[in-house]
């Protein structure tokens, strides 16, 4: 029997981010690394123990390996606790048969069980692909003071950009009358974060009708929702303030990325009162070498830096070689940037080899067409010829050989 | 392949008094070095990198700051079921922890206690990265009875009773000298030695009986002539800590890139507590040139020259050069460091100078505001 959890929250990890490209072909975009020395999932996961909830079931399905062996006991989040801390949840073959999680609501039906044993009031449903730092226990105490069937949260979004979300239209007292998914002509600014606060009882019952619903798509946005608010449930939305980002996209994910470096972005990773943990690897301080230029970077520990480095965030084991120039990039672990290559706007993924004077990416102001231009990805474990030029805009998934002068 | 048939056993608490600056408030083990570590890293590091399961802390008193770092040992894989992380403090109304003897003698419940056929015993002076596995292997091959891990160097100028050996041509102890200061080169002991644990309580039965309590010269000292005692040479980078210019030039000396292969050698990493600090910023205008920097710095001024420990800030304007600045420690804007170690949580303000000098760095004490 476990010990009564009155929050429990699942964490919807089995995206495949397709979006990403080369950079989850062999992960889910929750395990994607981020900021020098984070993957995507420690924020939603820190968040959860900061704001005090201490079971955590993780839902994965895509490529799940890099994910499981990340979030292995869940000790480096606290989440390794006697009765209670982190599980991770894949589909499972049942009496019945086995299914692939269909859709993100049945991906919770699934794992009904899982929620039961702890006999929780309330489900906060996360989802594992957004940078953002957020108490949970604000949101959950609105949730009842609200006397709320379901609580969505939301941020306030440019005009401009909200037809590119799900918008939430509220009374005055905050309560939902209408969703619009991506409307053409938004009413209000209120995005959905995806990320909701159910009362148990209230969730489990609309699982499982759902599930026994022919044609559902079992997706909580298009389907759960709808028909929570078409019943006419106490349905509020929770005005969250603060920095958020989806890091679905290339282009969002540099973004987000490059957040760190400017000063007037408010997401602190320096606030000790709600610190975002990881795995950290065993590796000695970083070394900057007397050839280096190091400006308006985030540089991880295990690093090795002889040339010039600007605007980029570099993660642990990153090698920088004389000569070499790295400007406005992200460069993933155990990557080596070799004498005189030069990387600009750019994400090199793990463990890759830019070779000598190879030329990653370039400058928007460079390049005539502003549609040719665009970050250049490259993939892992991949080795970039010497004197290689990769466009802006590519993605490279396989080696590249090298280029005789 | 863990679990080999060695335990280790760690002096904490010897040798304060030749860094006493560093150790009014913590035990040896526990001074900071490398931008991440403390000095007991790196026996510990080097035990369990070598096999060993089961690893005893000797700590006489002020452990307050060593059981923070080593806690229960997980960051080591020293949190287990079978052995671990044993932290022997002294059992006030019985132990003796004045002399090496006595305190092994105090510990014996312990090492009757364990299982394992052979013993590890390391201080926390020298700073290296041994495999004890090979010792152990040295050991068997020569059928030792105990093996001493030495060094050939210089001697250390203030080193606590140097033990200088010569051996034969096959590598086993023929002469012990103790308190001979010799100059230029020499053998001496680096108080890490391999020995069986049966052989080890019954040494020390021996001692105790006698009550000669002086473990180098009762023991190395009184019984090469009737035990097997080989040395094994310690090589690489591998300097012993007896003088707060010592301590300075083992920092420096991380700088050279073999001498942080040879320490950081990734096959046999070094741990250390986790702190879970953002990586380190460097902000619009910093120069840093040859340093060795830990995360969660920020740094908007110049580095030259410097170990930065982790969360230290320094700020705009600033220059720091030759120095080496623990934990946490802030410096304000328009101040210039040069040859100065700073403790962990110094607050340094705005347009301060601080200038010491290659063989004598100005220490600024934990805590302090300047």
């Amino acid at each position: 029997m476990y010990p009564k959890q009155e929050v429990v929250a699942m964490l919807l990890a089995g995206g495949q981010g397709s979006r990403l490209g080369v950079l989850t072909q062999k992960l889910a975009k929750p395990a994607v690394p981020f900021g020098g020395k984070y993957r995507i999932i420690d924020f939603p996961l820190s968040n959860c123990v900061n704001s005090g909830i201490d079971a955590v079931g993780v839902l994965t399905q895509y490529q799940p390996l890099v994910l499981n062996e990340y979030i292995g006991s869940g000790q480096p989040w606290d989440l390794d606790g006697n009765n209670s801390g982190v599980s991770v949840l894949s589909p499972y073959q049942q009496v019945k048969g086995a299914d692939w999680y269909s859709g993100t609501a049945n991906a919770i039906y699934q794992n009904i069980n899982y929620i039961d044993r702890y006999n929780p009031d309330y489900v906060v449903i996360l989802s594992g692909d957004h940078i953002y730092k957020m108490d949970y226990s604000k949101m959950i105490a609105e949730h009842k003071a609200n006397n709320a069937d379901c609580t969505i949260a939301v941020i306030d979004v440019p005009l401009a950009e909200a037809s590119r979300f799900g918008i939430m239209n509220t009374n005055p007292d905050g309560s939902i009358y209408e969703f619009e998914e991506k409307p053409a002509k938004p009413k209000s600014t209120n995005a959905s974060m995806g990320i909701y606060v159910f009362s148990y009882d209230k969730l489990r019952k609309y699982l499982i009708e759902d599930e026994e619903t022919e044609g559902s798509s079992h997706d909580f946005g298009k389907d759960i929702l709808p028909k929570m608010l078409n019943d006419g449930l106490r349905m509020f939305a929770y005005q969250f303030q603060g920095y958020w980002k989806d890091v679905g996209t290339i282009d969002s994910l540099w973004e987000s990325n490059m957040d760190l470096l400017d000063p007037n972005v408010p997401l602190d990773l320096t606030d000790e009162s709600w610190k975002i943990y990881s795995r950290n690897p065993v590796v000695p301080p970083q070394y900057i070498a007397e050839t280096a230029e190091v400006q308006n970077s985030l540089i991880a520990d295990g690093c090795s830096i002889s040339g010039s480095v600007d605007f980029s965030v570099l993660f642990s084991n990153v090698v920088v070689k004389p000569g070499a120039v790295v400007q406005d990039s992200i460069i993933m672990p155990g990557s080596v940037i070799e004498e005189g290559a030069v990387v600009q706007y750019a994400i090199v993924s793990e463990n890759t080899v830019i070779g000598k004077n190879a030329v990653v990416g370039a400058r928007p102001e460079t390049i005539e067409d502003k549609d040719q231009w665009g970050i250049a990805v490259i993939g892992d474990n991949l080795k970039i010829g010497a004197g290689a030029k990769i466009a802006p805009k590519a993605m490279v998934a396989k080696d590249v050989e090298e280029v005789e002068e | 392949m863990r679990g080999n048939n060695i335990m280790g056993i760690i002096f904490a608490n010897l040798h304060e008094n030749l860094v006493s600056e560093l150790t009014e408030v913590r035990i040896m083990g526990a001074v900071p070095y490398g931008g991440k570590y403390r000095l007991i890293d790196f026996p510990l590091s080097n035990m369990v990198n070598s096999g060993i399961n089961k690893v005893g802390v000797i700590t006489k008193s002020n452990y307050q700051s060593i059981m923070d770092h080593i806690g229960n040992g997980k960051a080591w894989d020293l949190s287990r079921k079978q052995g671990g992380l044993f932290i022997l403090p002294p059992f006030t109304t019985q132990s003796d922890y004045s002399n090496r003897v006595s305190t092994l003698n105090s510990i014996r419940p312990f090492l009757e206690n364990s299982t394992q056929e052979y013993v590890v015993i390391s201080d926390c002076d020298t700073i290296c990265n041994i495999d004890y596995q090979d010792v152990c292997r040295k050991h068997l091959a020569n059928g030792a009875d105990i093996t001493l891990v030495y060094k050939r160097d210089q001697l250390p100028e203030k080193l606590h009773d140097p033990t200088v050996l010569s051996f034969d041509s096959k590598g086993k102890v023929i002469d012990v000298q103790i308190n001979d200061h010799i100059t230029g080169s020499c053998s001496y002991y680096t108080n890490m030695l391999f020995i069986k644990r049966e052989l080890l309580m019954e040494l020390i039965d021996k001692c105790i009986s006698k009550n000669t309590l002086n473990f180098k010269r009762d023991i190395i000292q009184g019984e090469y002539k009737n035990l097997n005692i080989y040395g094994y040479e310690l090589k690489g980078f591998s300097p012993v800590i007896t003088s707060m210019s010592d301590y300075f030039n083992a920092n420096m000396e991380l700088m050279k890139e073999d001498v942080r292969a040879d320490l950081f050698n990734s096959d046999n990493p070094i741990y250390t507590k986790v702190r879970d600090d953002m990586p380190t910023k460097y902000g619009l205008g910093s120069k840093v040139k040859n340093s060795l920097i830990a995360n969660g710095c920020i740094i908007e001024g110049e580095v030259d020259n410097c170990i930065l420990f982790k969360g230290v800030h320094i700020g705009k304007g600033t220059k720091v050069s030759n120095c080496v600045i623990m934990q946490d420690t802030k410096i304000g804007a328009d101040s210039n460091l040069s040859y100065v170690i700073v403790d962990k949580d110094v607050t340094i303000k705005d347009e301060r100078t601080l200038v010491g000098f290659v063989s004598y760095p100005v220490y600024i004490s934990k805590g302090s505001v300047v």
